[in-house]
């Protein structure tokens, strides 16, 4: 046997049982995920529908049409609101990212022509409590309603000035910089190809 | 087997009140100051940690024989790690709600040192009837001492308790004791009480002792 080999071995007859039960329980874990994402899934979705309402301003939970989007291949789950007629109200699209502890799940509620953002909602986080949590309130996801798609948005200290700007949250700019920069992408990728469908009209969503 | 090492009877009862985890040790603080502004999450908590430590604890013990004393507390950590996965799934699947309100907390309790002290101690030296024992003691004192803070702050916080009004309308509802600063107030006045209960038991100790020696 070879020097390296032997050196293997070594490593092997130590770390054998390490490496077993990170295989044994990497298994059970995917099983586990397997088996319980359907219903988490649909408890996300049954949040979502409760939260429409709140982002897309007069939107009604009855008339909401899911559809899915095109985006670089994939095809991307959003939510029109409709008024009773079928007209589009709104979009509500869900966009997640990294923050600063784990991966941020939002949802972006956008005017039919994708020119204003009418509302965002953290839909899951795991951000530092009492600091980067306070994504989740309502004053910070109300200092998006009202801002204009055109210019992308950035995330300031001390105070937003511009049109483009909004003030992050103190001690938390990473998560609040996160938050931005999720709509900033949904806003980019997405734009473009909800607005094609809100001027074809009609159900072939 | 150890001779000198506690029964399963002396670990399940020694985890209720004279090692209790919270008032004796000062173990597990995160969640014990985090999410005690109410009884529902707090129970959810000792639910979550008790599932974790009872399933460590077992999985721990019966492959004790194997382990490498260097390596020990990476399999600890990697079996609590793991359960803690299967905890926070769960409740994300059957109790979102509460699942949100926990947020990172659940996660957290990887980190709960309750947990891997209990593999080092107990479940890494002694078979699997002793290590369930000694889970479930610690589980119930953690449960009491999560309960009882919880107890105070919700119903001096805000009326209820478990969400059920037990306070008359004109309570005024003591808003800091659901804060964070409740927590700290809350849990120093707990554990001062406990140890000058703990103390005055002593001291009637030592005096029948005396009274015996005398006699």
């Amino acid at each position: 046997m070879s020097p390296s080999n032997i050196g293997f071995m070594i490593y092997l007859k130590q770390a054998w049982l390490v490496i077993l039960l990170a295989l044994v329980y990497g298994a059970g874990l995917a099983g586990v995920q397997v088996g319980l994402s359907p219903r988490i899934e649909q408890n996300k979705k049954d949040e979502t529908y409760r939260v429409i309402p709140d982002l897309v301003p007069g939107a009604d939970a009855r008339w909401i049409e899911e559809t899915r989007v095109p985006v670089e291949g994939k095809e991307v789950l959003v939510y029109r609101a409709n008024t009773q007629a079928g007209d589009p109200m709104g979009w509500v699209v869900p966009a997640s990212g990294q923050g600063f502890a784990d991966k941020i799940e939002i949802l972006i509620g956008l005017d039919p022509e994708v020119h204003t953002i009418t509302g965002v909602y953290v839909l899951n986080q795991k951000e530092t409590p009492g600091l980067g949590d306070y994504i989740t309130g309502i004053d910070f996801t109300s200092r998006f309603a009202g801002k204009s798609t055109g210019e992308r948005l950035e995330a300031v200290r001390g105070g937003a000035v511009k049109d483009n700007q909004i003030d992050a949250i103190t001690g938390a700019t990473i998560s609040s910089n996160a938050v931005t920069s999720i709509v900033n992408m949904a806003v980019e990728t997405l734009g473009g190809a909800l607005r094609e469908r809100a001027s074809g009209k009609g159900k072939s969503g | 087997m150890n001779r000198d090492e506690p029964t399963a009877g002396e670990r399940f009862l020694n985890g209720i009140l004279p090692e209790n985890p919270v008032y004796r040790q000062l173990l597990g603080m995160c969640p014990t100051l985090a999410v005690t502004g109410a009884m529902k999450p707090a129970m959810t908590m000792v639910a979550a940690t008790a599932f974790v430590l009872i399933c460590a604890n077992l999985m721990v013990s019966s492959i004790r024989h194997l382990l490498k004393p260097h390596l020990r507390i990476l399999v600890f950590t990697l079996t609590i790690a793991t359960f803690v996965t299967i905890a926070d799934r769960f409740l994300a699947a059957y109790l979102y709600d509460m699942s949100k309100q926990l947020g990172p907390y659940v996660p957290l309790i990887i980190v709960n040192c309750l947990i891997i002290s209990r593999c080092e101690i107990c479940a890494s030296k002694q078979g699997l009837w002793e290590s369930f024992a000694d889970a479930v003691g610690m589980s119930l004192g953690f449960g009491l001492a999560l309960a009882s803070i919880a107890t105070v702050r919700e119903i001096l916080g805000s009326g209820t308790w478990f969400g059920l009004s037990v306070l008359p309308e004109s309570w005024p509802g003591w808003g800091v004791l659901v804060l964070p600063p409740g927590a700290f107030l809350t849990m120093g006045l707990l554990i001062a009480g406990v140890e000058w209960w703990g103390a005055r038991q002593r001291a009637v100790e030592k005096k029948s002792v005396r009274k015996a020696e005398a006699a």
